[in-house]
């Protein structure tokens, strides 16, 4: 939290130390009342001087006017360095959320990541503000308070040290007690939505199997614990108030006690005794606005916390002084040399020593089951991970070796999951183009073979595309994301498993637009039907991670038997015989 | 009426949008179901004093517990000016008077402390006891429920209604409702003790009420109005936040950084502008109350001491100004309170009607009262002139998306359905389930129309395994046993390994007793479903239904499973669909669905040998 401070705060120093200085102003003009009021009784009152209380009077009113106006002022800095500090810090995380590695995002996974650059930098965005507002204002009053209190007469005072640690113990033993708790609470509202959310997901096995009761008891028990919970927090902090007005009303009881033998014995006045009654009472409640802070700072530090894990995280795969490189002719597309790679944690490598190359223009068939690292074979080339082992080259260079914008430019990717964002047709197709013509998007579209439903769409390019591209069917869906990555002619495109929603005549209509394309452009097709890569000029074959064969489809069959075993179980054993 | 649903699609993309969290687009002039025009205030007060009934003692006493406090809190200032009064100058402390008011001072501290703190807890457990009933009746109102409406209504919409809208229903009309209370008992009780102390000084007090009340009004009017704006844009920055992070790898896969951080930065840059303006505004609030009080206290002041000197407009003694001045400090406060509390009761009410809706949602049609148990089902399963549209509107015009479906499985027969996707055949297993019912024909099971047969005799007849696996934040074995919560530990590994997810299962860190989270995140799409057919493994129902629930599992380990599938398809009814066709190249009837009806039918062979659909389709596979 520190760190996160002095790393966002500084450009704004001069205004949050204008805004405290005027904060203070009000604060002194807070103390004095009293002492005002206290004058205005035991002058006016024995002197009989209605003049004088008309000033004193007055000049309360213009404590009150120039008091508002000194906050104000210290409530727009507050209001500006708040809101900037969130605004950058918003800036500054989003930036280096698109920064890191996908590894990184897996670790912290998307929705943690959504809330520490919204909810998080919004609790740093209320500390910031309330700081500045209220950090100096309330301890000042509540120590202004005191030391008036002391220099009017210290015997009296020795009140306020009695009551002041008093009420402030009541709170540290109660919130101490109860913050705790609300995290508590937190996690069971956490498990009554959880339940919630598998009654809506899981609504068709719940039904089939008959377990409405058991969920419904299984629900009951979260929300019943979760109230409880509730209930007993709320126990104890609703001390709090009560416990204030207690210790101060006994705190006025001294008063007046020892005030009345001081005052008999002529050391103090009436007024004075009134303002120590006041004093009393704005020092307890600037208590139980301190410890409102407490809970908001102990709160924005966790969220100081997390967004530092973010700002920290270095990015494992950067593509820092990279310089463009010159594309020769020669090279093969691909290249991959003892290609190994490891998950973070993970006991064992999902993918290990891949040799193989391929010449340009070819296609490459992969396939294996699931978690035999087919993916992970795909995101390496496209350099969204890094290899653990060996080296990846894609036209004759490290894929290391390229900055990111050509690397981008050289090799596109269909992911296996068909997401679109929220935009139109044609502004999802441009993502590698952003100049590309409607010509080519239509190009594109056909050999996607999605250019039939968009034709068929009212807007045509421009049909609107909700956010994850749910106004789409699942095929539909997929076939954009094939189109999206066939815009702006890449040299090397990955499609990874990525016609799993087609239907067989649709997959082999695209495998044949893909094929004509073929002249320029290098193709990876990443599969676990035997008859989307039977076809390809050189398939690989994966199994745990390991490439247990590599050749055209008539030579793995016969020497892979893995290979021969799938096909059999896809084909029958009669075609492939 | 269920919200009918523009399913101008197939099943699985109602499915898909659903999932998506849209409502989707509704059919031309539908009803909303979810329509809370009809919940007046008084209609959905009463509905929620209903749900405190039970704890209406508890209710009652808070409130008069809640009067006592208030009351005797505005008695102690009383009390302390009564003490300064007796406090007047060196030698004239009259110790004999001020000894009784200062001991009446400490009792009357205890009582409003411990009544107050009494009150609060009470309202607290009332609060959080009614949320807790209301919260349990609208999730079980989730599974009374027909499935067109919660497949038609977003499930983060539902959720918030379970979750967030109960909440604020608490916080709002309970606790709100004892705030507003107790601020109207402070607000008079001041009143009528500043009244009963002098007359002239409370009017100038009740004078400059209109004024401060019109400045907390204008405060609230204006800051409510850009935090909306604040609220608006704020949800746009999530939504295009969440969008992104979410799609981070594909961002940048394509190398989209510098334009997503750009739009964002925009957007982050007009949040800028109307949070500052938004929270400057509110921020008047306080500073202003302050000002207001302090003018009000300085006025008072000087009225109060000047009556003091002159006795004019009232005598008043010097503890008498000492009360006046402690209330006009915290008059203020109850004023500000109450305008907090009425948005917050107003957005209570908003849930509450949000809640209401949900909870008076039409149920499923209940069983036919007649309705038979189905036991010991053979699996004798027919479809006879079967059609269905998931949109009321199209059923009822006759554009059906499944029409003049007519088939008979004898017991133990396998069928297949092929088709393109979306031809309709997950919506047959949604028909056959009743999760849905049909529109015309009728579709019988040993020998009885469905729809005489309690859907829960029927649906324990079937087991099935869908395309989106689900599992349950639970242990693994949990998670198998859900068809049969009583199953032993022995039975359920049983099942596991005929599934082939044993291997895996006992290579987890804590085995069968390995907590899955929420749709089973740590393990594999194939894991999971493999997690799914062992339920079914163990559930051992007559007829099977699977939805292309080999597609994704390991190839090798799908042949195991195949065989586990066929050896339990003996002597069992099943009913497939795949993609795969050499799955189904085994089935005693292949079902090739077309354009919403059964384009052709027979054997694998039948079917090559007519040249038709199912021949093209087939060979399509091979197509280069």
């Amino acid at each position: 939290m520190k760190r996160l401070l002095k790393r966002f705060l500084p450009p704004y120093r001069g205004r949050i130390a204008l805004g405290v200085c005027f904060k203070l102003v009000e604060v002194v003009f807070d103390i004095l009342n009293p002492l005002v009021v206290a004058y205005m009784i035991d002058r006016g009152v024995g002197g009989r001087d209605a003049g004088l209380v008309l000033r004193c009077g007055l000049l309360l009113v213009l404590f009150a006017a120039v008091g508002w106006s000194f906050t104000m002022v210290c409530q727009r800095m507050a209001a500006v360095v708040s809101q900037a500090t969130g605004t950058d810090l918003r800036r500054a995380l989003f930036e280096k959320v698109n920064e890191l590695s996908a590894e990184d995002v897996d670790r912290f996974g998307t929705p943690s990541l959504v809330t520490r650059v919204t909810n998080d930098v919004n609790q740093i965005q209320v500390a910031v503000a309330l700081g500045i507002r209220q950090l100096v204002r309330f301890p000042l009053i509540a120590v202004g308070a005191m030391v008036s209190a002391l220099l009017i007469d210290w015997h009296l005072g020795v009140v306020f040290l009695a009551c002041t640690p008093a009420i402030g113990l009541v709170f540290y033993l109660v919130m101490s007690r109860s913050v705790p708790y609300f995290r508590v609470m937190q996690r069971k509202l956490d498990k009554v939505s959880l339940v919630t959310r598998e009654a809506l997901s899981g609504v068709r096995v719940i039904r089939a199997f008959g377990r409405e009761q058991a969920e419904k008891d299984r629900f009951s028990e979260a929300a019943s614990d979760q109230a409880q919970t509730a209930i007993d927090v709320g126990r104890l902090s609703s001390v709090l108030n009560p416990a204030t007005f207690l210790v101060m009303n006994l705190g006025i009881v001294c008063i007046l006690w020892a005030g009345g033998i001081r005052v008999d014995a002529g050391e103090l006045t009436q007024g004075q005794v009134m303002a120590f009654v006041n004093y009393m009472m704005q020092t307890l409640t600037s208590v139980a606005y301190i410890a409102n802070l407490v809970v908001i700072f102990t709160r924005a530090t966790a969220s100081g916390q997390r967004i530092m894990e973010v700002l920290d995280c270095v990015p494992k795969v950067t593509d820092e002084g990279n310089r463009r490189l010159a594309l020769s002719g020669g090279a093969p597309a691909i290249s991959l040399a003892g290609v190994g790679f490891s998950y973070e944690g993970a006991k064992v490598p999902a993918l290990t020593g891949v040799t193989l190359e391929l010449g340009r223009g070819q296609t490459l068939g992969v396939i294996g089951g699931t978690g035999s690292g087919k993916s992970t074979l795909a995101r390496l080339i496209a350099r969204l991970y890094d290899p653990t082992e060996g080296t990846v080259e894609v036209l004759g260079h490290d894929v290391a070796a390229y900055p990111f914008d050509q690397l981008r430019e050289v090799v596109s990717i269909v992911p296996q999951q068909a997401s679109l964002v929220s935009g139109t047709i044609r502004s999802n197709l441009s993502w590698r183009d952003e100049g590309a013509t409607d010509e080519e998007l239509w190009d594109a579209l056909e050999a996607a073979q999605a250019a039939d439903f968009v034709r068929a769409k009212p807007a045509g390019l421009d049909e609107v595309v909700e956010a994850g591209g749910r106004n789409f069917s699942g095929g539909q869906r997929q076939r954009l994301t094939i189109a999206r990555a066939l815009v702006g002619s890449p040299r090397i495109c990955i499609l990874d498993d990525s016609a799993s929603a087609l239907d067989f005549k649709t997959d082999a209509r695209l495998r044949h637009a893909l094929r004509e394309r073929a002249g320029a452009m290098t193709s990876v097709v990443i599969s676990q039907r035997v008859s989307s890569v039977m076809h390809a000029d050189l398939i690989c074959v994966l199994d745990h991670g390991r490439m247990v064969g590599l050749g055209t489809h008539e030579e793995l069959l016969d020497g892979c038997p893995l290979y021969r075993e799938i096909a059999e179980s896809q084909l029958g054993a009669k075609e492939v015989a | 009426m269920p919200n009918p649903y523009a399913a101008s699609a197939t099943a699985s993309a109602v499915m898909a949008t659903v999932r998506g969290g849209s409502g989707g687009p509704k059919g031309p002039g539908a009803p909303d179901d979810l329509d809370v025009s009809g919940y007046g205030a008084g209609v959905v007060l009463r509905r929620v004093l209903g749900y405190v009934g039970p704890h209406a003692w508890s209710l009652v006493l808070a409130f008069l517990l809640n009067v006592v406090s208030v009351l005797l809190q505005l008695y102690a200032p009383i009390l302390v000016g009564r003490g300064i009064d007796r406090i007047v100058a060196a030698r004239a402390v009259d110790f004999a008077a001020l000894a009784p008011v200062l001991r009446e001072l400490v009792a009357v501290a205890v009582v409003a402390a411990a009544t107050s703190w009494l009150a609060g807890y009470l309202t607290n457990r009332l609060a959080y006891e009614t949320v807790r009933d209301l919260r349990i009746d609208a999730y079980d109102k989730l599974h009374a429920l027909p499935l067109s409406f919660i497949d038609a209504h977003a499930h983060g919409d539902l959720l918030s209604r379970v979750v967030n809208d109960v909440d604020q229903v608490g916080d709002g009309l309970l606790q709100g409702f004892t705030q507003l209370f107790s601020g109207i008992v402070t607000i008079a009780g001041t009143l009528a003790f500043m009244f009963s102390i002098s007359v002239p000084v409370a009017v100038v007090v009740v004078c400059v009420t209109p004024l401060s009340i019109l400045v907390a009004s204008l405060i609230t009017h204006f800051s409510a109005e850009s935090f909306k704006a604040q609220q608006g844009l704020q949800g746009r920055l999530s939504g295009y936040a969440e969008e992104m992070i979410s799609n981070q790898k594909l961002v940048s896969a394509f190398g989209r950084q510098r334009a997503c951080v750009g739009e964002f930065s925009g957007i982050n840059d007009e949040l800028y502008g109307v949070g500052v303006r938004a929270q400057f505004v509110s921020s008047f609030s306080n500073p202003s109350t302050r000002l207001v009080n302090n003018v009000v206290y300085a006025i008072v002041a000087m009225v109060g001491v000047s009556a003091v000197i002159t006795g004019f407009p009232s005598a008043l003694s010097v503890g008498q100004v000492q009360s006046f001045l402690s209330y006009t400090n915290q008059y203020m406060t109850p004023f500000n309170q109450i305008s907090a509390v009425v948005t917050q009761v107003q957005t209570a009410f908003a849930s509450a009607r949000r809640l209401f809706a949900l909870l008076d949602a039409t149920d499923e049609e209940p069983d036919a009262p007649d309705a038979a148990e189905l036991a010991d089902a053979r699996g004798e399963v027919a479809f006879e002139g079967v059609g269905f549209a998931y949109d009321r509107e199209k059923a009822a015009r006759g554009e059906l998306l499944l029409q003049d479906i007519d088939f008979s499985m004898p017991a133990g027969a396998s069928f297949a359905l092929v088709g393109p996707t979306g031809c309709g055949k997950t919506t047959l297993i949604n028909l056959l389930l009743r999760f849905y019912d049909v529109d015309r024909g009728r579709i019988i099971v040993d020998g009885s129309d469905t729809r005489r047969l309690t859907r829960r005799s029927l649906r324990a007849a079937f087991g099935m395994v869908l395309q989106d696996t689900w599992l349950f934040e639970g242990t693994i074995a949990d998670n198998i046993a859900y068809g049969r919560p009583d199953a032993t530990r022995d039975q359920v590994v049983e099942a596991a390994k005929r599934a082939h997810a044993h291997k895996f299962v006992v290579q987890l860190p804590d085995g069968y007793d390995t907590v899955v989270g929420e749709g089973g995140g740590m393990l594999s799409a194939g894991q999971r479903q493999l997690l799914c057919i062992a339920r079914v493994m163990l559930a051992d129902p007559a007829i099977l239904l699977l939805d292309e629930a080999t597609s994704s599992i390991d190839t090798r380990t799908e042949r195991q499973v195949q065989r586990a599938f066929d050896e339990m398809m003996e002597g069992r009814t099943s009913l497939v669909v795949a993609h795969r066709l050499s799955t189904i190249q085994n089935a005693d009837c292949i079902l090739v669905i077309r354009d919403g009806r059964i384009a052709e039918r027979g054997t694998h062979e039948e079917l090559l040998a007519r040249g038709g659909f199912y021949a093209e389709l087939y060979r399509s596979q091979f197509a280069e």
